[in-house]
């Protein structure tokens, strides 16, 4: 970094936030010292962190900036039970043990606050705008929809926060992304986010913060911009953020951890002024017009090979990198799928609704109101997992446990479940999923399993029907619908 | 960190090139929850072989390793430099290091010292000669010595200056640790903690 940050330059959301934190400014292309505000704790990352601070006899510097949860290994089924799997319970168990060690507090399973490491922290109000947030997890991106910086980092670097409270980096190059006009119904904040990682390609954000901004950006609840922020790691990128407004602020008043009276005010006038400047430059721009977006799904095995539901299985012959070419060939090889098949003639055998993208209310108010009353397709597994205990439990008041149960499909307990084969939820090999998570890698699921990613309406659309499928092809069957969907293009109802 | 300055103790004379991390400590290794006591973890592969130097007599305290170019390549686990350390290395000299690896290693006091191919060689042909003789390596002369030989070896400044100082990351940044708390006494008090919730 060479030019040094000023109070007067005109600077993006992304500066702002990084000069708040810079401890130490780096001389002659050193890093600068970043002070981090919330430290995010999982199982698998964590263990040699601790035992490398017990090794140098150090102590945790801030345990009550730090806050654990146990949600990869953890079963979604018959939870008082011990996990079987030895690996998945040494990590729990360690977990316990360095937490009670250093007196970090932790989310054991069975407490409310327990669930996805990056769905707790925004659920407790932890998440704010203006903050740094890490965790030893790639996701963390997440948490940048409410305006913070938030990365994922290694376990050396979790042994360093833990340690010192700072992180030595280097900042973070700028990209806009701008998302203009209305979404049509029927489409999701995840099919922003997936076309814009098959536009700009799994290595596009590289280096980059990505900023999320534009009127398609702004009309999206909090839980649309995490699912948008979540995957910014998809597109390469260090973080994903977007800017706060009222509706950050409406999400964030009366949580467990927001600040309270004076102190809320105090925060919310700072938090108004994190918006990128007028005169700001980024260092790379990138547009899309949300009103030309449609459902989409991916067919390969990284999640920039997608293309729009209506489409079909792309030809390798006719790309013309020749490594894009061999890398679609491959997927397409374990995919099963041959060039030119409609994408929504793909028959599915399971289809997952969860993890750290969309297992939030909202993903789940969604889901449940196209399956409301409908059954499930013959021979399809459905399972619906919620981010956290707590979101379990607010679902549940609103009768969605059961709108999924009448429909065939299982209402699961909280955690990563399916969308990584670290706990008992995983897939056959061979065996075809319509995903809501992120990662579409070859044995992501479980091995030899098969990814599609798509969003919420699209999964619980294919959960119906049996094949990759859309809202408006539950209306074109003739299926009732949810009142907001009947303006869906070629709807006859 | 421990601070480094000479090491001497037996020298091995490791007669392979592309030693990746895989070969270090193969991937099963990786599901341990610590990050000490992966001595048995070490070249686990090869050592099934009872030929395998390092099961040799003559080796069984070694401290520094000679090998061949390219070593410490694939994949980037940290977990190979845990490896060496815990088998009791404190050095290894080639005529080339994969860089992740050998930025790790900086980091936790495991030293890296380049010497030319046909340097090694002739240090590999004296230790040969009588295997489990010791060597000593100075970092603060940068030298390597094998009985009458002694070798100029390469480390970059900031990497020898750590290691002779003892300092990891975190020993580091604590350096500035009255930064720290300046800092945190500025923070605003709206700024989230886990403490129990009011
Ligand atoms: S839900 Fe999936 S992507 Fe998210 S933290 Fe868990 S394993 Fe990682």
């Amino acid at each position: 970094m060479t030019v040094a940050y000023t109070e007067h330059r005109p600077r993006t959301l992304a500066e702002k936030v990084w000069d708040a934190h810079v401890v130490a400014k780096g001389e002659n292309g050193e890093p600068d010292l970043i002070y981090i505000d919330l430290h995010l704790v999982h199982e698998v990352t964590s263990p040699q962190a601790f035992d490398g601070l017990r090794m140098a006899g150090r102590p945790v510097r801030r345990p009550d900036l730090t806050i654990a949860t146990e949600d990869h290994n953890t079963p979604t089924l018959e939870i008082d039970k011990p996990i079987a799997e030895p690996t998945s319970r040494k990590q729990i168990e360690t977990l316990r043990a360095n937490c009670a060690e250093f007196g970090i507090r932790l989310h054991s399973l069975g407490d409310i606050e327990q669930g996805i490491v990056h769905v707790v922290g925004p659920q407790l109000g932890l998440t704010m705008p203006g903050i740094t947030v890490v965790c030893g997890d790639s996701h963390t991106s997440t948490h940048g929809a409410f305006g913070a910086m938030a990365f994922g980092i290694g376990t050396s670097e979790v042994e360093h926060v833990l340690a010192t409270q700072t992180l030595p980096l280097k900042p973070f190059k700028t990209m806009a992304i701008t998302v203009e006009g209305e979404l049509k119904p029927g489409v999701t904040a995840k099919d922003i986010i997936l076309a814009v990682i098959a536009k700009i390609g799994t290595g596009g954000g590289q280096g980059y913060v990505l900023e999320y901004r534009g009127s398609a950006i702004r009309s999206l609840s909090m839980d649309g911009r995490m699912t948008i922020c979540n995957m910014s790691i998809e597109a390469g990128a260090r973080a994903g953020m977007v800017a706060p407004d009222e509706t950050t602020f409406a999400y964030l008043q009366g949580r467990p951890h927001a600040p309270q009276g004076a102190e809320w005010d105090a925060a919310v006038e700072y938090w108004r002024t994190l918006q990128t400047d007028d005169d700001a430059v980024f260092d790379a721009e990138v547009f899309l017009d949300a009103n030309e977006l449609e459902p989409f799904v991916t067919w390969g095995t990284n999640p920039g090979q997608g293309v729009s539901l209506s489409q079909t299985v792309p030809d390798p012959a006719t790309i013309v990198d020749p490594n894009e070419r061999a890398a679609a060939e491959r997927a397409l090889e374990y995919m099963d799928l041959a060039p030119g098949t409609p994408m929504k003639q793909i028959p599915v055998d399971v289809v997952f609704m969860g993890s750290c993208t969309n297992s939030r209310l909202d993903d789940l108010r969604a889901f449940a109101s196209i399956i409301k009353g409908k059954k499930k397709a013959d021979g399809v597994d459905v399972i619906v997992v919620p981010g956290s205990a707590r979101v379990r439990l607010e679902a549940e008041a609103e009768g969605i446990h059961t709108v999924v149960e009448e429909f065939g499909g299982e209402w699961r307990f909280a955690g990563c479940s399916m969308c990584l084969g670290m706990n008992p939820d995983q897939l056959q090999p061979g065996q075809r999923c319509a995903s809501t998570s992120n990662r579409n890698f070859e044995g992501r699921q479980g091995k030899g399993g098969r990814t599609h990613l798509v969003s919420p309406l699209v999964a619980a659309s294919t959960a119906i029907r049996g094949t990759l499928s859309s809202v408006a092809d539950l209306i074109a069957d003739g299926h009732e619908v949810d009142p907001r969907f009947r303006t869906i293009e070629g709807a006859t109802v | 960190m421990e601070k480094v300055s000479t090491i001497t103790g037996v020298a091995v004379p490791f007669r392979r090139s592309n030693v990746d991390t895989d070969q270090i400590i193969p991937a099963v290794y990786l599901k341990r929850v610590t990050k000490t006591g992966y001595d048995d973890a070490l070249f686990s592969a090869w050592r099934q072989d009872p030929e395998f130097i390092l099961n040799q007599p003559a080796y069984a305290n070694p401290r520094i390793l000679i090998a061949g170019p390219d070593f410490g390549t694939g994949s980037s686990r940290e977990h190979a430099v845990w490896a060496l350390r815990d088998f009791g290395f404190r050095a290894v000299i080639s005529p080339k290091f994969a860089d992740i690896f050998r930025g790790n290693a900086g980091k936790q006091g495991l030293l890296t010292g380049v010497v030319d191919e046909p340097t090694v060689e002739r240090l590999w042909a004296e230790l040969e000669a009588s295997p489990g003789m010791e060597a000593t390596v100075d970092l603060v002369a940068r030298t390597v010595t094998v009985g009458n030989a002694t070798v100029p070896f390469e480390i970059d400044d900031y990497t020898r200056w750590r290691l002779l100082e003892g300092l990891d990351d975190i020993g580091l940044t604590l350096r500035d640790e009255q930064a720290i708390t300046d800092f945190e006494a500025r923070r605003e008090a709206w700024r989230p903690t886990t403490l129990p919730a009011r």
